[in-house]
């Protein structure tokens, strides 16, 4: 058999799996869609005693939109369901627009939101969007839960803020101002392959089609997702002419860090940045302006 | 390490067996119960040849353990025909276009093409393909699958 022994519980409710959790300590990998942790498992880089399978737990499965238009994932719904639900498609469209470049649907099948964030890989898309989209996650353990912002959740590669005996139970999107425009995209060798670069685009501007707010998020430009905060800044005040999306593109060369691999070099990767940046930036000021 | 008895329904058929929790669902449809049909390629999610239903919709039987199965409906390749010599008219779609060569990556594909066909009777070529994109074929090209997969749209009335 490929994956090494482990003993195997799949809690009904919420709180039994904070229970389990608690007892087992390090012992016990949390399992969810399992499209990130069965193959390591299958490759015995990971070796866990204990799986906690969160897949019978009907209550960590929903979404929700609040009369304060705050939007809410349960971190157990699927990234299909998330595809395909009208709420994500109305409220949520950078979500909606980044969700199928996630794999293949065999694996959107059964991946899930939560455990995409928690996974933390800096080349996946939903740890982007959460950053872009200004999101929190709460993660509960027994007896307490907390709220940590997307900027604060991710720490290093493959690595979060979260601790052991917690889990992540809900995502939280608050709702984009007026005149708020969004894109993403990316590039990638085959089409559900982990992209070589792409990025998230939010722009919000005043009546006379000036910025007042942005946000610019890149996957695999570093070890976590990198939101270019201070590139971002510079297009406040700013219209979409070419020169300033130019400049801001440029800008963003000193914030991210992408690394040589065996896909594509670090100037690859950093010149895929620079034109995928002044993609998104036209059409999130397009779609801002249109709204 | 502790056994788990489950019970799963497989092609319409339930049954309970006592496994170990490790056992990849496609191990177990391939060795427990002979389905063959299932193939394993890579074992860690990239070739889409061990893709089956589950719950009607398809997924890696490579990415998961047989003990998640427990209560719920797995379809393999061998559920297609309804008998032999009777093939399902997919199957027979496959047969007429040349959809296949070595028949490595053709369950996997069957089984993705069924749910997708069923929600998108009349898809165009590039939907065809970006259906397909999880599942990876080392013979055809692919020109011939995504034939035999517009062929059996155009016979779409067949039903399931
Ligand atoms: C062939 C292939 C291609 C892929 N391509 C992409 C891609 O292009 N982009 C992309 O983003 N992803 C890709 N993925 C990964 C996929 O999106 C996974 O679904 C996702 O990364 C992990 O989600 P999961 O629900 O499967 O989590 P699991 O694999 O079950 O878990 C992943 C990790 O998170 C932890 N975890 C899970 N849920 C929780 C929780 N609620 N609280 C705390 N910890 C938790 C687990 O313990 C584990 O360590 C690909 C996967 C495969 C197999
Ligand atoms: S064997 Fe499961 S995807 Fe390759
Ligand atoms: S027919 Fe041989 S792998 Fe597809």
């Amino acid at each position: 058999m490929k994956p090494a022994p482990f003993e195997y519980i799949a809690p009904t409710s919420l709180a039994e799996a904070l229970t389990a959790v608690r007892q087992h300590g390090s012992d016990a990998s949390l399992l969810a869609g399992g499209q990130s942790l069965v193959p390591v498992m299958n490759f015995r880089l990971a070796q866990p005693a204990m799986l906690v399978d969160l897949n019978r737990i009907p209550e960590l499965d929903y979404v929700r939109r609040e009369g304060n238009g705050f939007i809410r994932i349960g971190s157990m719904t699927r990234q299909r369901t998330l595809e395909r639900h009208p709420l994500i498609a109305q409220y949520t469209p950078l979500l909606h627009e980044a969700l199928p470049y996630i794999a293949h649907p065999q694996i959107r099948n059964r991946g899930t939101i939560g455990g995409s964030l928690a996974h933390a890989d800096p080349a996946a898309e939903l740890p982007v969007i959460l950053l872009a989209l200004n999101g929190r996650v709460q993660l509960q353990k027994s007896g307490g839960a907390r709220w940590v912002h997307g900027r604060d959740f991710y720490t290093d590669l493959f690595t979060t803020a979260r601790a052991e005996d917690e889990i992540l139970t809900e995502i939280e999107l608050p709702p984009l101002p007026p005149r708020t425009g969004v894109a993403f995209t990316e590039v990638a060798r085959r089409h559900g392959d982990y992209a070589l670069s792409g990025v998230a685009a939010v722009v919000t501007v005043d009546e006379r089609a000036v910025c007042t707010a942005a946000r610019l998020v890149y996957l695999n430009a570093g070890d976590t997702p990198i939101s270019a905060t201070q590139a971002a800044a510079l297009l406040v005040g700013e219209q979409a002419d070419e020169e300033v999306l130019t400049a801001v593109a440029h800008a963003t060369q000193q914030e991210i860090t992408p690394t040589t691999d065996i896909h594509a070099t670090a100037d690859y990767k950093r010149h895929l940045a620079k034109v995928l940046t002044v993609r998104v930036l036209q059409q999130a000021f397009t779609r801002a302006v249109n709204e | 390490m502790s056994d788990h008895t489950i019970s799963i329904t497989v092609n319409g058929k339930t049954e309970e067996h006592t496994i170990e929790p490790r056992l990849l669902l496609s191990d177990f449809l391939r060795h427990q119960l002979g389905l063959t049909g299932t193939h394993v390629g890579c074992e860690h999610g990239v070739c889409g040849a061990c893709t089956v239903l589950f719950d009607g919709q398809p997924v890696r039987s490579c990415l998961m353990f047989a003990v998640q199965a427990n209560g719920h409906e797995i379809m393999t390749v061998e559920g297609l025909a309804k008998s032999m010599g009777n093939l399902h008219p997919l199957q027979q779609a496959f047969w007429e276009a040349h959809g296949l060569q070595c028949g490595f990556c053709t369950p996997g594909i069957l089984l993705t093409l069924l749910p997708f066909l069923a929600e998108n009777p009349r898809p165009t070529e590039a939907e065809v393909r970006e259906a397909l994109s999880g599942n990876l074929c080392r013979c055809t090209g692919y020109q011939h699958i995504v034939d035999a997969a517009l062929l059996a749209a155009s016979r779409m009335e067949f039903g399931n």
